[in-house]
């Protein structure tokens, strides 16, 4: 195929695929010319391609379809029917285009069907307002144009692939560099190391494509679901900018497209069953994606009637996954997760089971293959929310290297939880029941395996009482532990995957090469739970029913463990981390007094925990935290690991830079306060030039039980500029409020004792003096009810804890709709 | 398919026996070092290694081939084949040399060779002093399907 057709052919699909999502919006809004003018010219676009190209057939379609759309530019009225026969059009577009990809000419065949029927009701609008002829754009492309370059993907792969070699033996390097003290290499090596490192990022940068692509052809998708079901769905689209690793794009386009059908198709009630049910007759699916502690997540939620956990149950113990006991024992939120178990779905389960079973498992399965996990949260009545987790790259990945009768492997930290020794009188306890070993671990029973058994099941190997590490991990919030040897060290991988003789295995993901050149494999968590033989909920079952109904202050928190200035352990929460980096010390450098070093092209100060003087050489590691484009690196000794749990703060520390003290994997860890310690690296941290003019001086209220939070989020409102006063709860904040009178904003907390965050508004919306605060939400839940409720009695947005940029935009947008960003 | 012309094998022993290997499904020939187990792989894969930050999956054509271990002192050559992108190694005792071989001279696998020998064999040449065997590289890398089989 010449590189014309090839570049007509991928620049057409592209058109066309805005041209469908633009055609429903147009049909949605009549009377919008922008997005008339917008089809049009991409239309005409085509159609002159076409004639250029010498596609005659093409021309033609192109043509008509743009004659009804000139129609419709005079002021004829835009009805279904005409966009219907627009959008056919363009699928006969596609069907030719497609011929075109395979056989490098235009397929034989006639379109007059489609082109009488368009110029019939091109005419019929035609003959009361004869209108002057359809003023042909002449206008050129865009001079954005020569900024950019097509490029074809294989280069791009081909690139990534070189670039992977690059890091393997730059690795390798380090390590025989780490092995010879003393060389003169080490200087440059720490130079091609770095640049290794950018050109990884930037490479692995233009592999990035925002996730919209994969979204484009859902609007119409769903305009159509629904003119055939008799349904009104709105279909919103947020966060279509995130963007994914192209590979990573391919595999989710599958299952999402499939999961927005099943929602669109079995999800949403009829139009009337709605009215019935005394919901707004209009649908909403809502999909957004977004980035969130290293990774990326999609959610995709409806306001349908939810899942019917009495059918699935019933189904499951019909199709044999669970007997009818363990069905009984299975809560609610368990049962929905059955709908991805593998053979769950059968066509019985469309029409019995509200039909979301559908090739769920076959979602799940995509997901697993990028090393994403997926979950389904439902309310009867009230709609069904997936997440799906993406990590953030593929390619190359943290692991955890353990040791195993001399072997190494690779465990994704992604999974892991938490590095617990095995000892016979240690607090957590290795405990036989039976033939099989459960870990003590807190207040948790988790099934335990030992690797060795794993990699050599029985009757080969004898079940010895072993001590070792125990690698505690979570699939899919199911947590189990392996013991392992020896735990090594963490490092970078680059992830190959095996070959197809290979993947059969199903306990290996990958295999990747070391520093020192020796090949691992890489350990699938997915397949390491059921080879333990956790397929299901069931041996957890306790222990997520307790998690159920714990209180926010015990919400487990992701929190990576360091070592910095002394003995003790440290910890931030990771989801204020940005990056973990490891530099040479030799390249700090000393500035007016502080330290900073090169980062990404510019100086990123850096600031530590203790006096004590910073390393002279050696590795440095550090943690990154970027704020609105600054970057600050705080100095570690060593990140020992990253845990996931309850915050709980026991001690209140007087230490500046400390927040208190907390028990984190039975160890008392320091929780070190990062609104205290950024403004150190920049002095103006409080003073910048982008703080919000109009922010400045205004006072806000911020209300919140947890002082971690409190603590957390006030420095954030400061930097923005806002003066900010704080309440523990909703009864001093009334107190408050009813003291001092006017505040821009309320940001409140919603699980808080005594009196919420529903309460607090209600109560400042039913006194006139207060009803007029904009109120938003902060909530780490965010189930559909929750949502509904906080709209309800009057807040503005809700915004998830953390999310500290959406926080500022609600803040400062007074006139903002409802935005939901949890 | 039916070839014609000459042939080019690289000519390689398991055990006793010579084999070809058709030269233009060969990589190269290397001395694989650091060979990674994999455990509860299919029993003919002898592991994975890393040959120039590539990693290679090696079949034991010795397992292949229903034969008895290598002599430990022993070490093995390897031949490297692609298939759909993957790359693959054949372990095996020796490679020798290049020989150009006529197609229209080939004979199909004897009726009596053993089945596990002709699920891999592509037919036999003649040659002065011995018996050539063609590998037929697919059918040597379709391992899953063979250990289902037997």
């Amino acid at each position: 195929m010449d590189e014309l057709l090839r570049d007509f052919l991928t620049e057409t699909h592209e058109n066309l695929d805005v041209v469908d999502v633009e055609l429903v919006q147009f049909e949605r809004e009549p009377n919008n010319r922008e997005i008339l003018a917008k089809v049009f010219r991409l239309v005409h676009t085509i159609k002159g391609t076409c004639s250029f190209v010498g596609l005659p057939r093409l021309e033609a379609l192109a043509h008509a379809a743009e004659a009804l759309m000139g129609r419709f530019r005079d002021g004829m009225p835009v009805t279904t029917d005409a966009v219907s026969l627009i959008l056919s059009t363009i699928d006969r577009i596609k069907d030719i285009l497609d011929a075109l990809e395979h056989s490098a000419q235009e397929p034989p065949g006639a379109d007059d069907d489609l082109i009488g029927a368009l110029d019939r009701m091109a005419e019929r609008a035609a003959a009361p307002a004869p209108a002057k002829a359809a003023p042909a754009e002449r206008r050129d492309d865009s001079p954005l144009k020569a900024a950019t370059l097509r490029v074809q993907v294989d280069t791009i792969e081909q690139l990534m692939t070189m670039v992977s070699e690059l890091v393997l033996t730059r690795n390798q390097l380090l390590d025989i560099a780490r092995r010879h003290d003393d060389t003169e290499f080490k200087a440059p090596l720490a130079r091609l190391s770095h640049v290794t490192v950018e050109l990884q990022e930037r490479v692995m940068k233009t592999r990035m494509q925002p996730i919209g692509n994969a979204w484009s052809k859902l609007p119409r998708m769903v305009r159509d679901l629904a003119h055939e079901l008799g349904k009104e769905i709105d279909l919103e689209m947020h966060g279509g900018d995130t963007e994914l690793d192209r590979q990573v794009l391919e595999q989710i386009r599958d299952p999402l497209t499939h999961m927005v059908r099943n929602a669109a198709d079995h999800g949403i009630e009829t139009t009337a069953e709605r009215n019935a049910a005394g919901k707004p007759g209009r649908a909403t699916i809502r999909l957004s994606a977004f980035h969130q502690g290293g990774n990326i997540i999609v959610e995709l939620s409806d306001d349908g009637r939810g899942l019917n956990a009495e059918r699935i149950r019933a189904q499951a113990v019909t199709q044999g996954i669970v007997s009818a006991e363990e069905a009984e024992k299975l809560g609610d939120a368990q049962v929905h997760k059955l709908i991805f178990t593998p053979g769950f779905s059968t066509a019985a389960a469309v029409t019995s089971v509200s039909g979301r079973g559908v090739g769920m498992d076959v979602v799940q399965n995509n997901i697993d293959e990028i090393g994403g996990t997926i979950d389904v949260k439902t309310q009867r009545g009230r709609g069904t929310t997936f997440t799906i987790k993406i990590p953030l790259t593929l390619a190359i990945v943290s692991a955890l290297i353990v040791e195993c009768q001399g072997e190494r492997f690779a465990v994704p930290q992604l999974a892991v939880v938490e590095v617990v020794m095995s000892e016979t009188n240690a607090e957590h306890r290795v405990e036989p029941i039976h033939d099989s070993r459960v870990l003590r671990l807190r207040e948790q029973l988790l099934p335990l395996e030992s690797l060795r058994t794993l990699l050599q099941p029985a009757p080969l190997a004898p079940a010895s009482q072993e001590d070792g590490f125990i690698v505690v991990m979570q699939v899919a919030g199911r947590g189990f532990g392996i013991v392992v040897d020896q735990v090594l060290h963490t490092e970078e991988i680059v992830v190959k995957p095996l070959s197809a003789k290979l993947r059969q295995v199903g306990l290996f993901s990958g295999s990747t090469i070391l520093g020192d050149g020796s090949v691992i494999l890489i350990l699938d968590p997915n397949g390491a739970a059921a080879a333990v033989g956790v397929p299901l909920e069931t041996t957890s079952i306790t222990i997520e029913r307790a998690a159920e109904t714990k209180s926010e202050a015990e919400q487990p928190v992701s929190l990576i463990v360091f070592r910095a200035g002394s003995a003790e352990p440290k910890a931030v929460p990771v989801a204020l981390v940005t990056r973990l980096e490891v530099i040479d010390a030799r390249e700090i450098e000393q500035s007016g007094g502080r330290a900073m070093v090169q980062y990404r092209g510019s100086l990123m100060p850096l600031v530590s925990l203790s006096a004590a003087a910073t390393k002279r050489e050696g590795r440095q590691p550090l943690l990154v935290f970027i704020d609105r484009g600054r970057a600050v690196g705080l100095l570690v000794d060593e990140i020992v690991d990253i845990v996931e749990e309850p915050l709980d703060i026991k001690v209140a520390s007087r230490t500046p830079g400390v927040l208190g003290t907390a028990v984190l994997g039975g160890r008392a860890t320091e929780i070190v306060d990062i609104g205290y310690l950024l403004p150190q690296g920049f002095e103006d941290w409080f003073r910048r030039k982008d703080m919000r003019a109009d922010a400045l001086g205004r006072r806000v209220l911020f209300v919140d039980d947890s002082a971690f939070f409190r603590t957390m989020l006030v420095p954030v409102l400061q930097a923005a500029g806002y003066a900010v006063t704080t309440a523990s709860g909703g009864h001093e904040a009334l107190a408050i409020v009813q003291k001092e009178g006017r505040f821009a904003a309320i940001v409140s907390d919603i699980e808080m004792p005594e009196m919420n965050g529903f309460e607090l508004a209600e109560a400042l919306k039913s006194n006139p003096r207060t009803a007029h605060i904009p109120l938003i939400a902060l909530s780490s839940f965010d189930t559909p009810p929750t949502l509904q409720r906080a709209r309800e009695v009057g807040f503005r947005a809700f915004i998830a804890k953390f999310d500290r940029e959406r926080l500022i935009a609600a803040l400062s947008e007074p006139a903002a709709d409802w935005v939901e960003a949890a | 398919m039916i070839e014609h012309g000459d042939i080019e094998y690289v000519t390689v022993t398991v055990g006793t026996q010579t084999f070809g290997v058709p030269i233009r499904r060969v990589q190269d020939v290397f001395q694989p070092e650091r060979l990674t187990r994999v455990p509860l792989a299919p029993f003919e894969i002898a592991g994975l290694i890393n040959l120039r930050g590539r990693i290679v999956t090696l079949i034991d054509m010795r397992r292949r081939l229903d034969l008895a271990p290598r002599d430990p002192g022993t070490r093995p050559m390897a031949v490297g084949v692609e298939q759909r992108g993957e790359s693959y190694g054949l372990l095996v005792d020796a490679v020798g040399e290049v020989l150009k071989l006529s197609a229209e001279s080939r004979d199909s696998n004897p009726l009596n060779l053993d089945p596990c020998w002709s699920r891999v064999a592509a037919g036999v040449h003649r040659l002065e002093d011995r018996l050539l065997v063609v590998l037929d590289v697919d059918k040597v890398l379709d391992v899953k399907v063979d250990a289902l089989a037997a």
